[in-house]
C-alpha cells in the first residue's frame, strides 16, 4: 500500500470494473481504506458505499457498460492518504 | 452473489411494476429531480411501462441544461481570449450560447480543452505559468465539492493564473419553485442519490411538510427508480409526506460531512438564473469574498454580461411539465442533437435528448424485424 502526504490531500487508486484511475478522496479519507467501494464523482470519492449493495450494483453496472460516465461506483485498491489514514 | 441473480432478474423490475400498478388507485404524477434518472426512465421506457399509474415529469435536474445563457456567453467570450485556456466538462461545448458554442470557439482557434475533474484544470494551471486557466464550474451538489476543492487547493499552492466561472445551482430551492408554481402538478418527488450523498436529506424534510409532499431520496438503476416510484406511491396512497431514503447503499441522513464543510467554506447562497426557467431566489452558490482572486467574472470583468433566453426554445415548459419533449413544434426538425435549439437537446441527461435517442433507437428496431 502507497501513501502520499500531499499537506492534508488524500489520493488513492479506484477501480472501476478494471479501469483504474486517481481518486481524490479527501472527503472520506477517515472512513475508508483498501477493498472499500465509493461514490467517485468528476474525481472525487463523494461518498462510502455499503459494500454488500456496491457489489450488486457494480456487477449491473458493468453489465451495462456504462464505463464512460463520470459518475461511477469504484473500488479502493490503493490509497495514498497522509498520517496513515487508510 | 445473492444479489446479482435477483438484480439481472427482469422478473424484479416485473414485480416491481405490479406492485406499483396494483397500490395506484388512481394516477399519480411525480418528478424525478435528476437528468441521469431521466436518462434510465426514457431508455428503459419505465414511463411507458407505468403509463396510467404514474406519470414522470422530468426535473431540472441536468446541469447542463439550467446552465443559463448568459453564463453561456461568459464562457465564450473568456475562450476567445489568447491568453486563456478555457477548461469544461465535455458535455457543455455544444451547448449554445447567444451566438455560437465552445466548440466552435474552438474551431476559430480558442483554447478549450475538456478535462475529466476540476483538478486536472488546476494542474494545467501549474503546468502553463504564462497563461490563465479559466475551469467552467458547472453543476449540482454532487460537483461542488469537487469545485470548491480545486479552488481551495489553487488558494493554499499558490496558483494565480487559475480561475473559476461559477454557475452552480442547489436542488432544494428548484423543488421550492416548482411546488410554488400556480399550475404545478407534481405530487411526489424522486431525490436525486448523488446530490443527497453528500448533502445527505435534512433539507429536504421542511419542504415535505410544508408542501404535504413526499419525496424518496431515489439511486440511478432501473430497480432503484421503480422502488423509488413505488415508495412515493405507497405514501400518496397512505396520505403520508416524508422523505424516505431508497439510496440506502450510498446515502446517510447527514451526507458526506467533510464535503459539506468544503462546499460551505468555499462558496456562499447566490440568487441564479436558470435556464428555461428563469431566476429562482438563493438557489445558487458563488465564490466567498476570501476566493474573490480566483473568480474568473471579477478577474476578466465579465460580471456584467446578462441576455436573454431565445423564444423558439420551449425548455421551461419541459422542465417543469407542461411540455413533453415530443410534443414541441421544434423537436426533430428544427432542433436535434446535432443542431440544438436549447440546452436539453445537447446533454445526454437532457430530457429532449433522451426522447430523441430513444425514438431513433426504437424506430431502427422497427425497421430491423423483416416484414
Amino acid at each position: 500500500m502507497e501513501r502520499r502526504d500531499d499537506g492534508g490531500f488524500a489520493t488513492g487508486i479506484v477501480d472501476f470494473g478494471g479501469i483504474r484511475r486517481e481518486v481524490c478522496l479527501a472527503y472520506v479519507a477517515d472512513e475508508v481504506g483498501v477493498g472499500d467501494y465509493v461514490v467517485v464523482h468528476v474525481g472525487f470519492a463523494i461518498s462510502k458505499v455499503d459494500e454488500a449493495e456496491a457489489k450488486r450494483t457494480f456487477e449491473v453496472l458493468r453489465e451495462m457498460s456504462q464505463l464512460d460516465e463520470l459518475q461511477w461506483i469504484g473500488e479502493v485498491v490503493e490509497p495514498r492518504a497522509p498520517g496513515g489514514t487508510a | 452473489m445473492r444479489f446479482l441473480s435477483e438484480y439481472r432478474d427482469p422478473a424484479i423490475a416485473r414485480t416491481l411494476i405490479d406492485r406499483i400498478r396494483r397500490t395506484a388507485t388512481r394516477p399519480w404524477t411525480l418528478m424525478e429531480v435528476c437528468g441521469g434518472q431521466t436518462h434510465t426512465i426514457v431508455r428503459q421506457g419505465l414511463d411507458e411501462l407505468l403509463e396510467g399509474a404514474v406519470e414522470m415529469i422530468h426535473g431540472p435536474g441536468c446541469p447542463v441544461c439550467v446552465t443559463p445563457l448568459e453564463q453561456i456567453d461568459k464562457a465564450l467570450v473568456l475562450a476567445a481570449r489568447p491568453d486563456v485556456i478555457f477548461t469544461s466538462f465535455g458535455d457543455m461545448l455544444r451547448v449554445p450560447g447567444s451566438d455560437c458554442d465552445l466548440q466552435q470557439v474552438r474551431a476559430r482557434g480558442g483554447q478549450v480543452r475538456v478535462v475529466y475533474s476540476p483538478l486536472d484544470a488546476l494542474e494545467l494551471a501549474r503546468r502553463n505559468p504564462s497563461k490563465e486557466v479559466v475551469f467552467f464550474a458547472v453543476g449540482f451538489e454532487t460537483t461542488a465539492p469537487a469545485n470548491a476543492m480545486a479552488v481551495w487547493r489553487a488558494r493554499e499552492l499558490g496558483v494565480p493564473n487559475f480561475s473559476v466561472l461559477v454557475s452552480h445551482v442547489t436542488v432544494p430551492p428548484a423543488i421550492t419553485a416548482i411546488m410554488e408554481a400556480p399550475d404545478n402538478r407534481v405530487q411526489g418527488f424522486l431525490a436525486a442519490g448523488h446530490v443527497c450523498s453528500v448533502m445527505g436529506w435534512t433539507e429536504y424534510e421542511p419542504i415535505a411538510a410544508r408542501y404535504r409532499v413526499p419525496i424518496v431520496v431515489t439511486g440511478f438503476e432501473p430497480m432503484d427508480i421503480l422502488e423509488g416510484m413505488l415508495m412515493a406511491v405507497e405514501q400518496l396512497e397512505g396520505g403520508r409526506h416524508q422523505v424516505e431514503n431508497q439510496y440506502v447503499r450510498a446515502v446517510r441522513r447527514e451526507g458526506t460531512v467533510p464535503a459539506r464543510q468544503r462546499v460551505e467554506e468555499v462558496f456562499e447562497l447566490a440568487d441564479r438564473k436558470w435556464r428555461g426557467i428563469g431566476e429562482i431566489p438563493m438557489s445558487g452558490l458563488r465564490l466567498r469574498p476570501a476566493f474573490a482572486a480566483w473568480d474568473a467574472e471579477r478577474k476578466f470583468d465579465v460580471g456584467d454580461i446578462v441576455v436573454s433566453e431565445p423564444a423558439a426554445c420551449r425548455a421551461g415548459d419541459v422542465l417543469t411539465g407542461r411540455l413533453k419533449p415530443p410534443d414541441c413544434a421544434a423537436f426533430g426538425t428544427r432542433c436535434t442533437p446535432d443542431h440544438p435549439l436549447g440546452a436539453l437537446m445537447v446533454s445526454a441527461e437532457g430530457a429532449c435528448a433522451a426522447y430523441y435517442h430513444i425514438a431513433r433507437h426504437r424506430s431502427a428496431e422497427r425497421q430491423a424485424v423483416p416484414a
